[in-house]
């Protein structure tokens, strides 16, 4: 397999030709926070959390959606950086109503564990306060529209690996909004098969099992990478 | 159709224009139509049956003729080639007109206003792209091919390798017209060199930018330019298919891009075998749904493949990889419009124009406080002085100029200082703005520039696609402080907050409409800070624009204190 060699952090590292450099970095043990990437489904580079510099370019680049490619020069960590990381959690924070003591999700939260992770204080924006439903039509799930983050991770898993594209998104901007089949309530859904990989899938409190009450919501977004591996690669594991 | 029978067919229909008494143009692009272009055409339709002149003198309803503002507009040219133009004109003035050219002179309906063809608004302009406008009737594919149409397309299936062709753009310096100025020739090349099976070329006419009406205009007043130019492209860098995207709202211009691929295609100057060749160009219009991030390129390509039109990341670069994966060169209209004169007269002739980086001219919508506003193509370079006093004629009622808005959304305000600035792209980035597609809005005393800022970052709140947060949260959050200093109710702390997200969503943001979205507030804290400060230490706007809610604090500072003297006039 061929093999490219770059820098990250100033470490000489090897990556394998058509690796990103997220890919890259994890295969080094360098964390580099993300949210709207899951291991496994498409990338969207939508959340902008994974940005760094990388040298001869003026922008920044998310890890993501940018393949390593030989002698490329990458840091994953300036003040700049740190400092857009946090502001953009407080962005996320403000767009919706996240009073973790009251989520079903609460300590088992990506969006949660980022800001903790990434010091993220304070918000310093408007709390926008959106007056948002919750869909409990469904009979084994909920969707609670307060708490997502719009990263896609739901439409992505269902329409990439379920193969039921019963996720889709309404509207733009500011108005964005997850919907189910042509925006009818989940619970009378005729593609979704009930699977939970949603679910599972999903970063926040937004997706829940019905009945998980304050805190009780555990997901674990890497059954993805285990069905993945069974599938393609034959190696079955729990 | 074949090289010589486009030939024979161009001086066909010259030769029947000379004959012709009189021709008489009229403007019948959107503006005119409103000012009431339609009425006259019917007047003079209807004198004409009754004198049953048909067979002597002809009406072409032509394109946009430049001054909008001052519609409907009426040119008269006779045999002899003596010309005259008439602006704001009655129907019955237009019958009197006719019957006084035909020696027939009636008392009634009085004279309409004569417009001199060598003021200042017309002498000062070069014409390239618009050179055809008030020259046919778009719907007249004849009109078109007398003027040269499909000529310079005939020359490169001819005489051309498609290298020739990528290197004569290259040569002649054309940068693109859609905003970015990126150089065309050096687009075309990659996607020339770029293997592939099948490759495409894309003209963007989605033209999103408010005010803004250049491709549009384009579009509606000389399609077969349009069409002409993508067969070159074609031809240059290997692709057999081309899409136009149009934005839905400009059915007019949809309309007529259909009927000319299709008259172009009836006499086999587009479709199979083109003029002969071997070369194979088919045109497809697709008509975007309203959103202004489908002119963002790869948005717009995912929108011609049928998807949820939002950008994706670059690179992949549409050269590389762009409609169904294939190699895309995608280019504005207006930069397509360049295309077939270069061809036709060379790329030395185009690089006469402009300036060492900026070569040709650039079309504007000029609009705003100036006497003449419409469409006018000037050479780049011309100072931003000498559009808007001499093409535009200056300022109404004697309004003191105080900035000309430029780029649109993405764009900025340039202050008075700067009015000897020459328009190409270097000097306006510069000063913080860009050359944009060409939307011009000429500004006066009255003008509030937090408000105007504030107007952009609304529109790009509600253009936002929602795909990445700092666009998406960002912008929302930069109009809720916008708002709160146009409302008397921001502190020192909120201007700090501001400039700190205009620094996040630009750096950080996806697709450029995010990256460029602070650009208009970066530029008048730039060059008006003291109207923020205004509204936010004084709670007073100087403009008198904005609605205040606070009551003015009386000890202000120094730099302000000019303002308590105009708040007291008030
Ligand atoms: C938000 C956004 C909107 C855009 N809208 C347009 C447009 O309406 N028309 C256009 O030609 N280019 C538009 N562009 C620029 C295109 O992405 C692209 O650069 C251009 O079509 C390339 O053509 P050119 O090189 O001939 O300018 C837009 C870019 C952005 C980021
Ligand atoms: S989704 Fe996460 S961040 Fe939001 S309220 Fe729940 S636990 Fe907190
Ligand atoms: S439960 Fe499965 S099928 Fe239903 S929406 Fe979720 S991922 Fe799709
Ligand atoms: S519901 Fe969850 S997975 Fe889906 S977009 Fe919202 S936060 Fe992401
Ligand atoms: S910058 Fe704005 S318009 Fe562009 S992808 Fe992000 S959200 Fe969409
Ligand atoms: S993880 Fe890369 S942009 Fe979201
Ligand atoms: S539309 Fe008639 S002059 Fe522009």
């Amino acid at each position: 397999m061929p093999v490219i060699t770059l820098t990250i952090d100033e470490a000489l590292v090897s990556a394998r030709v058509g690796q990103t450099v997220l890919e890259a970095c994890r295969d080094e043990g360098i964390s580099i926070p993300t949210l709207c990437h899951l291991d496994g489904i498409s990338a969207r580079g939508g959340c902008r959390l994974c940005l760094v510099e990388v040298a001869g370019s003026n922008r920044l680049l998310p890890a993501c959606t940018t393949l390593a490619a030989e002698g490329m020069q990458v840091s994953t960590r300036s003040d700049r950086i740190d400092r857009y990381r946090r502001m953009i959690l407080e962005l996320s924070f403000a767009e919706r109503n996240h009073q973790c003591a009251v989520c079903v999700s609460n300590q088992n939260c990506e969006l949660q564990a980022l800001a903790a992770e990434l010091g993220m204080e304070q918000v310093r924006y408007d709390y926008l306060d959106p007056d948002l439903s919750m869909d409990l039509s469904h009979e084994r799930f909920g969707i609670d529209h307060n708490r997502c983050v719009l990263c896609l991770r739901c439409v992505r898993v269902c329409d990439e690996v379920e193969g039921a594209h019963t996720w889709d998104v309404k509207a733009r901007g500011i108005e964005s909004q997850v919907i189910t089949d042509l925006n009818q309530p989940w619970g009378e859904s005729l593609s979704c098969t009930s699977c939970g990989k949603c679910v599972d899938a999903c970063p926040t409190g937004a997706l829940f099992t019905r009945g998980a009450t304050v805190a009780e919501m555990h997901k674990d977004a890497g059954f993805l990478r285990r069905i993945l591996d069974g599938r393609e690669k034959r190696q079955w594991r729990r | 159709m074949n090289h010589a029978s486009l030939e024979i067919a161009a001086e066909d229909e010259l030769r029947r224009q000379q004959d012709l008494r009189l021709r008489i143009f009229l403007c019948y692009s959107t503006p005119c139509v409103a000012a009431g272009a339609d009425r006259v055409r019917k007047v003079l339709d209807e004198l004409i049956t009754e004198h049953t002149l048909a067979a002597e003198l002809e009406i072409v309803a032509t394109g946009c003729m430049g001054p909008c503002s001052r519609g409907p507009l009426l040119r008269l040219r006779h045999a002899n080639g003596s010309e005259s133009l008439y602006e704001q004109v009655e129907p019955e003035q237009a019958r009197a007109l006719l019957l006084e050219a035909l020696d027939e002179p009636s008392s009634e309906g009085g004279t309409a206003q004569a417009l001199a063809l060598d003021m200042p608004f017309f002498a000062r302009q070069t014409r390239i792209v618009l050179s055809n406008n008030s020259e046919i009737d778009p719907e007249n594919l004849d009109h078109a091919l007398a003027r040269g149409s499909y000529g310079a397309l005939s020359k490169v299936l001819q005489d051309m390798t498609p290298a020739d062709v990528c290197a004569e753009i290259t040569r002649s310096g054309l940068r693109g017209r859609g905003g970015g100025g990126y150089p065309a020739g050096v687009k075309w090349e990659l996607v020339r060199k770029s293997p592939a099976e099948r490759k495409y070329v894309v003209a963007n006419g989605d033209e999103g930018d408010p005010g803004a009406y250049m491709d549009r205009t384009i579009m509606e007043s000389d399609p077969h330019r349009l069409l002409e130019s993508m067969a070159i492209a074609g031809y240059a860098v290997g692709a057999e298919q081309g899409y136009l995207y149009v934005r839905g709202e400009y059915p007019l211009a949809a309309a007529r891009l259909v009927k000319a691929i299709k008259a172009a295609e009836r006499r086999g100057l587009l479709g199979s075998r083109v003029l002969g060749s071997n070369f194979n160009f088919r045109v497809d219009l697709r008509v975007g749904a309203g959103a202004f991030v489908c002119g963002e390129e790869t948005a717009l390509m995912v929108s011609i493949m049928g998807r949820r039109g939002q950008p994706v990341p670059r690179p992949p670069y549409p050269a590389q990889s762009g409609l169904w994966g294939m190699p895309t060169l995608i280019n504005n209209v207006e930069t397509f419009a360049n295309v077939a004169p270069i061809i036709a007269k060379g790329a030395d002739w185009f690089a006469s124009f402009g300036t060492e980086k900026s070569k040709g001219t650039k079309v504007f919508a000029l609009c705003g406080e100036v006497v003449n506003s419409g469409l006018i193509e000037v050479p780049m370079g011309i100072s931003l002085r000498d559009i808007v006093f001499d093409v535009g004629g200056g300022l109404p009622e004697e309004g003191r100029f105080k900035a000309a808005q430029t780029g649109g959304p993405s764009g900025g305000c340039i202050p008075a200082d700067h009015l000897d600035t020459p328009v190409d792209y270097e000097s306006l980035q510069q000063l913080g703005s860009i050359m944009g597609s060409g939307g011009l809005i000429v500004m006066n005393d009255r003008s509030c520039m937090p408000d105007v800022a504030k107007f952009f970052v609304e529109f790009c709140r509600d253009e936002s696609c929602g795909k990445c947060v700092p666009c998406r949260v960002g912008t929302l959050e930069m109009y809720q402080i916008m708002e709160r200093i146009t409302k008397g109710s921001a502190n020192m702390h909120d201007l700090e907050l501001l400039e700190d997200l205009c620094d996040l969503v630009q750096e950080t943001s996806l697709c450029g409409l995010g990256m460029t979205a602070p650009n208009p507030v970066h530029n008048t804290l730039q060059y008006f800070r003291d109207e923020y400060l205004a509204h936010i230490r004084d709670k007073h706007c100087p403009a008198g624009v904005c609605q205040l809610d606070h009551v003015p604090v009386l000890d202000m500072p120094e730099h302000a204190s000019h303002l308590i003297i105009d708040r007291e006039e008030l």
